[in-house]
């Protein structure tokens, strides 16, 4: 039963790398397979979550590879299937004939692949592998039209961004080890020996930001949207982004146990709801604005990681999943039909799609917190749980920014076109093709799931969830508080919206909101403060290599026949002069050494004597000294 | 059998030489029937390893017990035998090498060579080199191996480089051939240590004559250390690389990097760590901030480069930088301490040599490509190739993924064992290493970008056609075995583990 578990990892990535390297033959293919896997995973989750399935394999020395459902893997595994098979089939639906299938396809299955083992990793090794998989899989579908100058460098400023912050579960991966857990299991992060603890929750804390697009990476899921829209639906707002708050829910002990690391990523998670929430506010794109907004969501999902709010961040995660993706798709219905996501072209667009129209109408009224939709139920179970100071009232500021920026987006969709451009739509409208049952059903579903988790707000459901999830003692909201973000959001939303659908888009442009646009400069500050040193350090590097380290051995080596000519003039003929001068000092001391040899017998006596005396004296001396 | 699977290439260079008026087709074919059948030999080997047990009583005190040993005189008046083996170490790079050559020898099928005669000789007799050093148990041997590959690389750039071939490789050979000056020292001042005198690597590392004796170990392990640096190799030492990669024929560039390359890493695990434990263990923080000061410094110059080729041959520093740093770590293990971190960081320089070997070779060979279409490196010259070679462009992007340690290929195991085993035990370095994974991201992904995406742009007059059969048949290889080592890393650390076991035990007695 257990190996279960390794259909769901298996399946899909066995099936993407042989779309992926099918080469023609799988380009018709690559539809209805993806479809099918879609099918086949959804059929296997089930009894993967009832029976809570768990599975362990040989990997390196002393850690394994380990994947496991629990609660809270039920719901990312849940959710993951719901998306996919959504946006397999609206994608089988709606990009029919185009080119480039096999490898959109390929891609899409490789990351439920990557996104099931994440969520379902009960280890750093098996964790930080599928969470890297994915970040390549989007690198590749951002950059899916290659031709287009731009999608290139986004893509690479999305994967490099969310690998700096990868490095902190790096990090986290040695400091575990270093600390005590010894197979890098996820639930031993909470005990590890000091310092590592504080390595580990921080670095998993950056990794999750990063991924999460929480401030200050928020920048790179900006460039994301460059990719296909249905792949902003599954890749860049329900699952993948939102593997970062995932992971904090999962480790949410050792962030606990770090002391600091909970409140940070509490706050970091309200500060990138109130920021990112009227960075979106601010956009004039419909994607732009859902991306902004996907960054404000998961602020709540880190913000309730931060407070041990597990439940209600699971919540969170889900109905955002369904909610945003949902929105997508819609989106992307749009620009196929009407070539722009615009807001102020987008005017009217829900009228001349209704199916799709009202879709996008549920999925923006529960973005912004109307009840009894699934985000304001989830958000105020989140909520329920923020006691430190000031989250409270942060979360609630957020929340009514939530109910801004759906506004904003419901009034564009809904708005009376302007004439001209009623025209303009008319005219194009005609060639373009009509929605299909293969997009309707997956927009039908996802809303009816943006609605359905509404029920959370039910005491018994919720306490159901919080039992699921292992935290039967979740502190549920009060009617009270309900009933507040409830009137915050309905008043907000519905103020936005009229103002919205009388006025148009703003054309106020006002230098704040040119910066919130921007989304605050975070892009260029990035690029200022990290590549461009970088690369200046790397232009140095490579100067010093070649005119310094080089020309030092190069020079070292020129060196060797200088000095071997310099050998040659001075010191070879002055040991040439100095041997010469030895051969004539012998050759005077041989003939000086003749002289002595007269041939008469008186004189060699005379010189026998004359040395025994000097051997006698010598030996006298000598004993007289020792 | 062992000595079958070293001297096989050599016979068959060999035969090539003596047999006069071969066709050019007939020299290619018997050079790939030659490659081919010592990858089978080596397949033969790796089924019938079995960590050592059965095969032969293995050497206590060294990297885990050996097989297929054989041990015959050659100059018993100095202590010096023909002794060669393997184990955990060596058989994974001996398997490496048999890959790589076959895949120059198919890759070589793709154009008419000049003088084929001989580039098939000189790779076939680099192939016996290469082998056997990796088996080598005896230093005098490894020494010979050693200089001999220098040696006949030099001629692989010389006679079939391009650019400005006769200076780099006299500047590669003058290099190497300095440090391996320095290596021969080492090697002597080990042998007289020992007592009684011997090159042999088995008994010195039961041996470790130099234990206890702080300056003269270090001295040694000097003399050694910056001639397997030279070879390895290691910032600062790295100078001859650039210029000898981008001279020298794609398959030379393979070969050199994948397989060269590794000795000089190979002889840091091999020769200096089992035989001067205590030295290496007194420099094993500095050891590891030069492994990591060569990862950032590798990693930065190649983000500076505008040519393809030495692009790559930058990361090459970078990668062999871990490896380096992997060992320093290990050595920084403090006795008597859980030995599971400094396994794991042998265990991932063990898998780096491996793994660069195939996805370097593989880049490599990919940049002979390039340039067999266009005539230039500059990837300033290139745009858009995805569209006018799809299958280029995919298999470049796999290759470029690996290299930046994605996992799913053999790299993030590599990389991830020495990060998680060496943060615990070398923080320092190690930390500072890891900024070196995000720089060859960005600088492989602008590879990519610049090369592949885009509007298409091809330097004028050329056209780019996709890869052809036999590049394909070269390249896919190297890339599926990477990926089958991230995919599924036991069937490599099968072996590689007892042996990095071993090697992290004698650092921690």
């Amino acid at each position: 039963m257990d190996a279960l578990i390794w259909i769901l990892v298996g399946l899909p990535a066995a099936a993407g790398a042989l779309v992926l390297t099918g080469g023609n033959r799988a380009e018709r293919a690559a539809a209805p397979a993806a479809v099918a896997v879609a099918a086949v995973l959804a059929a296997v989750a089930v009894p993967a979550v009832l029976h809570r399935l768990a599975a362990t394999a040989p990997g390196l020395p002393g850690i394994g590879f380990g994947l496991a459902v629990d609660g809270l893997a039920a719901v990312g595994v849940c959710t993951l299937a719901a998306v996919f098979a959504a946006v397999a089939v609206f994608s089988w639906g709606e990009r029919e004939g185009e080119g480039g299938r096999s490898r959109y396809y390929g891609l899409l299955l490789v990351f439920a692949a990557a996104m099931l083992a994440t969520v379902m990793a009960t280890d750093l090794l098996t964790l930080l592998m599928a969470w890297e998989v994915m970040g390549a899989v989007s690198y590749g579908l951002i950059a899916f039209h290659w031709r287009e100058p731009r999608t290139g460098s986004s893509a690479a400023v999305a994967f490099l961004t969310t690998r700096t912050a990868d490095l902190g579960m790096y990090a986290a991966a040695g400091a575990a080890l270093a600390g005590g857990a010894h197979n890098l299991d996820l639930s031993e992060l909470a005990g590890l020996s000091a310092p590592w603890d504080h390595v580990a929750a921080g670095g998993l804390l950056v990794a999750a930001a990063g991924k999460s697009a929480q401030l200050p990476f928020a920048f790179w899921l900006s460039r994301a949207m460059d990719g296909p829209s249905p792949v902003s639906a599954l890749l860049h707002s329900a699952t993948m982004v939102a593997a970062g708050g995932y992971l904090l829910l999962r480790v949410q002990p050792a962030l606990a146990a770090a002391g600091w690391a909970a409140g940070a990523a509490a706050y970091l998670g309200a500060l990138t709801a109130l920021v990112m929430g009227a960075v979106a506010c601010a956009q004039r794109d419909l994607k732009q604005l859902l991306a902004a907004s996907t960054s404000a969501q998961l602020g709540f999902v880190v913000l309730a990681a931060g407070v041990g709010g597990v439940s209600g961040g699971a919540a969170q995660f889900a109905a955002h999943a369904a909610a945003k993706s949902l929105l997508f798709l819609v989106a992307g219905v749009w620009l196929v039909r009407l070539g722009t996501q615009d807001l102020g072209r987008l005017r009217g667009a829900a009228r001349r799609h209704p199916v799709a129209g009202a879709c996008f109408a549920i999925g923006a009224l529960a973005l912004g917190g109307i009840p009894p939709l699934s985000l304001w139920a989830a958000k105020d179970l989140v909520l329920a749980a923020a006691h430190l100071p000031g989250l409270h009232t942060a979360g609630l500021a957020a929340s009514a920014l939530a109910a801004g920026y759906a506004g904003v987006a419901l009034a564009a969709a809904w708005g009376r076109p302007a004439p001209s451009a009623r025209h303009e739509a008319s005219a194009s409208s005609t060639a373009a093709p009509g929605v299909g049952a293969a997009v309707r059903l997956p927009l039908v579903g996802l809303a009816a799931a943006a609605a359905v988790l509404g029920a959370l707000a039910l005491p018994s459901v919720h306490h159901w969830w919080a039992v699921m999830l292992g935290h039967p003692n979740a502190p549920a909201p009060g009617p009270v508080q309900m009933a507040l973000s409830a009137l915050i959001a309905v008043a907000v939303l519905g103020a936005v919206a009229l103002a919205g659908t009388r006025r148009g888009v703003p054309a106020a442009e006002r230098r704040g909101v040119r910066a919130l646009r921007a989304w605050l400069g975070l892009e260029r500050a990035a690029r200022a403060a990290v590549a461009v040193p970088v690369l200046a350090a790397a232009r140095g590097l490579a100067a010093f290599d070649d005119r310094v380290l080089d020309r030092a051995v190069t020079g070292a080596a020129a060196g060797v026949p200088l000095l071997a000519g310099a050998l040659g003039r001075r010191v070879e003929p002055a040991v040439d002069a100095a041997v010469t001068a030895l051969a004539a000092g012998v050759r005077n001391l041989g003939a000086q050494a003749r002289r002595p040899q007269t041939g008469l017998l008186h004189q060699y006596y005379a010189q026998a004597v004359a040395v025994l005396a000097a051997a006698a004296l010598v030996f006298v001396v000598a004993s007289a000294v020792m | 059998m062992l000595s079958v699977v070293v001297f096989l290439p050599l016979l068959a260079a060999g035969v090539l030489i003596a047999l006069p008026r071969l066709t050019p087709r007939a020299v290619q074919t018997t050079w790939v029937a030659a490659a081919g059948v010592e990858l089978v030999l080596v397949g033969v080997l790796w089924s019938g390893y079995t960590g050592g047990r059965g095969s032969g009583e293995g050497a206590p005190g060294f990297a885990g017990p050996l097989a297929y040993e054989t041990d015959l005189e050659w100059i018993p008046s100095i202590g010096s035998g023909y002794h060669i083996g393997v184990d955990g170490l060596s058989l994974p790079l001996i398997a490496m090498t048999a890959v790589l050559f076959l895949a120059c020898a198919v890759y070589s099928l793709r154009a008419r060579q000049e003088r084929p005669r001989g580039y098939a000789a000189l790779f076939l007799a680099l192939q016996t080199v290469s082998t056997g050093l990796f088996a080598a148990l005896d230093l005098l041997l490894f020494f010979v191996f050693f200089d001999l590959s220098i040696a006949l690389m030099y001629f692989v750039i010389a006679g079939w480089g391009h650019g400005d071939p006769a200076r780099s490789a006299l500047r590669f050979f003058l290099y190497t051939f300095v440090g391996s000056l320095a290596l021969l020292v080492g090697f002597i001042g080990l042998y007289l240590a020992a007592d009684p005198h011997t090159f042999d690597m088995v008994e010195l590392a039961g041996q470790t004559p130099l234990d206890g004796r702080a300056v003269a170990g270090g001295a040694v392990l000097l003399a050694i250390g910056v001639g397997l640096a030279v070879k390895t190799p290691l910032a600062p030492f790295h100078t001859w690389l650039p210029p000898a990669h981008t001279d020298a024929p794609a398959a030379g560039s393979a070969i050199l990097a994948g397989v060269l390359l590794k000795m000089g890493a190979y002889g840091f695990a091999r020769i200096a760590l089992p035989i001067l434990p205590d030295a290496w263990r007194a420099w094993a923080p500095g050891i590891a901030a030069l492994g990591a000061a060569s990862v950032l410094y590798g990693a930065l110059v190649a983000l500076a480069q505008h040519d393809f080729k030495r692009m790559v041959a930058y990361t090459s520093v970078n990668h062999m930088g871990y490896v380096v740093l992997g060992l320093g770590a290990a050595g920084t293990a403090a006795a008597g301490t859980a030995p599971q971190a400094a396994q794991l960081a042998v265990s991932g320089a063990a898998v780096q040599l491996v793994s660069h070997g195939l996805l370097t070779g593989a880049l490599f060979l990919l940049a002979g490509v390039l340039h067999a279409r266009g005539g230039v490196y500059d990837m300033g010259a290139y745009s858009g190739l995805a569209g006018a070679a799809p299958r280029f462009a995919a298999v470049l992007a796999v290759a470029a993924f690996g290299s930046l340690g994605l996992p799913g290929l053999s790299g993030f195991i590599a990389e991830f064992q020495v990060f998680t085993g060496g943060l615990g035990l070398a923080p320092i370095p190690t930390a500072f290493a890891l900024p070196g994974i995000l720089i060859t991201a960005a600088l492989l992904l602008r590879a990519m970008q610049r090369l592949l995406l885009g509007r298409r742009r091809l330097p004028p007059g050329t056209a780019f056609g996709d890869l052809r059969p036999a590049e394909s048949a070269a390249i896919v290889p190297l890339l599926v075995l990477s990926v089958l080592i991230g995919v599924l890393p036991r069937t490599l650390l099968d072996v590689v583990a007892p042996a990095a076991a071993a090697v992290a035990e004698l650092v921690l007695r």
